[in-house]
């Protein structure tokens, strides 16, 4: 990486302003499917993105060879970019910050000593031998990806930003057939335990032994009845809950949508540039922030890929919308405030308005008092089913797990838990929030979206919730 | 045609590798490149432009039944890559020491080297978009301009080769009447011609006149619906989400499962297959078997095959058919029907015409029931005829229903749709659907 920088140094251009961003990950991924090891797999990703303003334009080109003389090439078709496209650019990028942010980002635990390759295969190995446990397990697998990664900004103004991290990534997943039904419970969902960091969440999610406490709910679905149907209380667990927050609240507030640029691919949105600071999103007890300080949770930094310096913020407030998901960029655009969350996934990709940590603020409510609370309900955990429209409004989605509530106490499993409604109305009944004891550090490492389209890590933290008067339902009969 | 200087490239790689195993290693190498221009759009101005040139190498070694791999970024020019890539052998063949035999370890072994190049010249991406861009004079358009050549590479230490290379461009735009009222075009191939740009733009404006009519909002319930190819595009797109997998069909997780096990079925006029010799997706797979021309998946309503990769085959005791570990069509087609395209809405009579879905998923895997959303230009037709726009309906029903006995019939022309996937890499899938009449679909929201 100095080399780079000292090669960034040579780069001669005539661009009013350009950058240089360097993304070079290494990832390791191991699985353990009924009980046979995976061969392993190993991924070492490195390239640069150069970009340019000139005049009126902006211009990227991005390159995986970072010898001077390719960079030196891409910064020349960054600034042709910009200069051909200066007078049809829909931004007049002379008005555009020009930052020379100077910092630095670490992920937690950065000398915590990682796994063996023969440590990660034990691991998966006795979790999947616990997995298939019965002869209606038919498929059932352990699985892990970890992935460390240095990121650089220089900018031409004598910005400087180095920002290391370090994924872990575990998962479980078992299916159970039997009698001409199928069903499969994960560990939070695919890939729904991913935290920045060392091994230590390995324990915050009692990974060990999750194997066969995750066969033995395939199992229980397997014997249980569809969701009833009808509209009904619902109790959100944290991996359900971010799911909600993810679809109809992060993606409907990311700027760049509102603005138009997403129409032609990911959608629009129903939230408008004139709602910001007055339109009820949410029950009094709706607090939404951007968060970029948790340590663990996925999408901490402390600078986006643009340069801006990240800090909490709240997005919704006791239920009112606050502000938009939008980078400086987009900020200037819409004349309104935002987030640093122009991101990036990788070299190769420029970057855009994005989901960092977008997360529900804990209230006031144990598990114990959120199911006591309820006179009839369903309990839904995990989420294997997502759909909503391009303007993230109508939603149906669907749940690994369910449980009835009756009379405040939990009752039997139901399996195919699903429920549908509309962004608008659906957070104004929310009508109980849990506490911090009901949170859960969460994300997904793969939320999509852009054209091109990228492929990003972002952050959920979330307690268990309660919603009043939802239309629920199960499968085929 | 000469070989490009990608192709050139990968060849040196090739002998590099074969010069530096050791013992009885083998391995496999597979390259994934292109040289991308990107043009974002949005409201009828440049949002963002670039270019992108990427070289991935997967190289997977083999020792015995021991194996790994390994993807790696390289630059495309040998002698800056070599410390890399024998970094990465070095690496691969210290991990082999510790893993056990692979009782599923399977890599080609009959030598079939195969050379496919499609290159024509395109004409520079700001020509292309200043062309799109002065056709969408006074119209809110947004989209994307995607093109140029894309590489893909596979050799062994066997001595087969077997390189891939198209020039291809895609411009997918929408036309915006408010909100979310839009019309969408594709535009795309091997051969750049500007007035078959200006005639889909021509055609796309006068869908748009439509959108302009009062909306009108439709109770839930069931209806009568013609979906054209490019809706079916997201049904069978679904089916492809493991449906097909020879793996998914074996451990009971595929949507078709019941179909493939009888106790579901589809109308007997129902047909897919992958057909490799009509797509533009490699007639290789990662592993270097060859794939086949066709291999037909479902035939007369009936599940007749599935997609067996090499390593699914020796789990299964299948025989493989090229298919990657995905196990997911990538040059899939539907067999068309007796329609005529022109009397599709003559058929329909009373319904809704719907030119999109979006974001769709399962609300019961095994039996097949997906939920989803109309999008784009979606119209309530009344006599045969285009009436109004409707606004977006959330759909929830199954497929053994839409395509079984609530199917009236599918259209005789099918589309070619190019896939406009573009994560991580620009896709060279494609599909090739026809239009279909439903008597009944169930709308929820």
């Amino acid at each position: 990486m100095q080399t780079l920088a000292s090669a960034f140094g040579t780069l001669e251009s005539d661009a009013d302003f350009f950058t240089l961003r360097v993304v070079d990950e290494e990832a390791a991924c191991y699985a353990v499917r009924k009980d046979v090891p995976q061969p392993p797999s190993f991924l070492s990703d490195r390239g640069a993105m150069l970009t340019a303003y000139a005049g009126r334009g902006c211009g990227y080109a991005a390159t995986s060879d970072l010898c001077p003389g390719s960079l030196q090439a891409a910064l020349d078709r960054a600034t042709a970019w910009a200069r051909a496209t200066a007078e049809r650019s829909l931004i007049d990028f002379r008005a555009m910050p020009r930052p020379a942010p100077r910092g630095s980002y670490a992920s937690p635990e950065p000398q915590m000593p990682a796994r063996s390759q023969q440590e990660w295969y034990r691991l998966l190995g006795e979790e999947s031998r616990a997995a298939g446990c019965d002869p209606r397990i038919v498929d059932w697998e352990a699985t892990v990806e970890t992935r460390q990664g240095e990121h650089r900004l220089l900018t031409s103004t004598g910005g400087d930003i180095v920002q290391r991290y370090r994924f872990v990534m575990p998962g479980i997943s078992v299916t159970a057939h039997a009698a001409g039904d199928t069903q499969t419970r994960t560990l939070n969902g695919y890939r729904g335990l991913a935290q920045q960091g060392g091994e230590s969440m390995l324990e915050r999610f009692a990974f060990v032994g999750s194997g066969r406490r995750v066969a033995q709910e395939a199992l229980e679905l397997l014997l249980a009845p569809n969701c009833p149907s009808g509209v009904t209380d619902v109790l959100l667990m944290p991996d359900q809950v971010i799911l909600q927050i993810h679809e109809s609240i992060g993606h409907p507030l990311e700027l760049d949508r509102i603005l138009g640029d997403e129409r032609n691919f990911a959608g629009t949105s129903f939230v408008t540039t004139d709602m910001f600071g007055t339109y009820r999103y949410g029950s009094e007890l709706l607090n939404v922030t951007f968060d970029p300080t948790i340590p663990e949770e996925l999408a901490s930094y402390a600078f986006d890929d643009e340069g801006t310096p990240a800090r909490k913020v709240y997005l919704i407030r006791n239920g009112i919308l606050e502000r938009p998901l939008g980078g400086a960029l987009s900020q200037a655009r819409a004349r309104l405030p935002g987030t640093a969350n122009a991101r990036a996934d990788n070299w190769n990709r420029p970057p855009i308005d994005r989901m960092g940590n977008i997360n529900l603020e804990p209230g006031d409510a144990t598990l114990e008092e959120l199911i006591a609370g309820i006179e009839r309900g369903v309990l839904m955990s995990t989420n294997s089913s997502w759909s909503i429209d391009d303007s993230r409004n109508k939603f149906q989605f669907g749940c690994e797990w369910g449980r009835l509530i009756e009379n405040g106490k939990l009752g039997s499993v139901v399996k195919n838990p699903n429920y549908r409604g509309i962004s608008a109305n659906f957070w104004r009944s929310l009508q109980r929030v849990g506490n911090a004891s009901t949170m859960q550090v969460l994300g997904t490492p793969y939320c999509g979206k852009g054209e091109p389209s990228q492929v990003i890590r972002v952050g959920h933290a979330a307690p268990a919730c309660v919603f009043a008067d939802v239309d629920v339902f199960g499968g085929e009969a | 045609m000469a070989p490009s200087t990608m192709e050139n490239y990968f060849g040196e790689l090739a002998a590099l590798l074969d010069r530096s195993l050791a013992g009885a290693e083998i391995y496999n190498a597979r390259l994934d490149a292109e040289r991308s221009d990107f043009v974002r759009l949005n409201r009828a101005q440049v949002r963002q432009p670039g270019t992108v040139t990427q070289i991935y190498l997967r190289l997977h070694l083999i020792d015995g039944r021991r194996h790994a791999e390994e993807s790696l970024t390289v630059s495309g020019e040998l002698s800056r890559d070599r410390e890399a890539v024998l970094a990465a052998l070095a690496r691969l063949r210290a991990t082999l020491a510790s893993l056990p035999d692979d009782p599923y370890l399977a890599y080609a072994t009959e030598v079939r080297s195969s050379r496919s190049v499609r290159s024509e010249a395109l004409p520079p991406a700001e020509q292309i978009v200043d062309v799109l861009l002065d056709a969408a004079a006074g119209l809110d358009l947004v989209g994307l301009y995607a093109g140029g050549p894309v590489y893909r590479g596979f050799a062994n230490s066997l001595g087969q080769r077997n390189w891939h290379e198209v020039a291809t461009f895609s411009l997918q735009w929408s036309l915006y009447h408010r909100a979310d009222k839009a019309v969408k075009s594709v535009y795309g191939g091997f051969e750049w011609d500007a007035s078959a740009l200006r005639a889909r733009m021509a055609e796309a404006r006068e869908r748009l006149a439509l959108l302009a009519r009062p909306a009108r909002s439709l109770e839930p319930g069931r209806y009568r619906a013609y979906l054209t190819p490019s809706a079916m595009e997201e049904i069978a797109g679904m089916l492809c989400w493991g449906g097909f997998s020879g793996r998914a069909l074996q451990t009971r997780q595929s949507c078709l499962f019941r179909l493939n096990e009888g106790s579901a079925e589809l109308d007997p006029s129902i047909g897919f297959s992958e057909k490799t010799v009509e797509g533009i997706a490699p007639a290789f797979q990662d592993e270097g078997f060859t794939r086949p021309p066709e291999v037909s998946l479902v035939a007369d309503g009936r599940m007749v095959g599935s997609l067996v990769s090499p390593r699914t085959a020796r789990e299964f005791a299948l025989a493989q058919n090229g298919a990657n570990a995905s196990e997911a069509p990538e040059s899939l087609e539907m067999r068309g029907g007796e329609l005529r395209g022109d009397d599709a809405l003559e058929l329909l009579d009373r319904g809704l015409y719907i030119g999109n879905l979006w974001y769709l998923n399962f609300s019961d895997r095994p039996a097949c029931r997906l939920t989803g959303m109309t999008r784009f230009a979606s119209f309530w037709v009344e006599g045969g005829k285009i009436v109004a726009p409707v606004d977006v309906m959330r759909f929830d029903d199954s497929v053994f229903r839409l395509l079984g006995r609530e199917l009236v019939g599918l259209t005789a022309e099918r589309e070619l749709l190019v896939s406009s996937d573009t994560y991580r890499q620009r896709s060279v899938a494609s599909m090739k659907l026809p239009g279909a009449v439903v008597r009944e679909m169930a709308f929820t929201l």
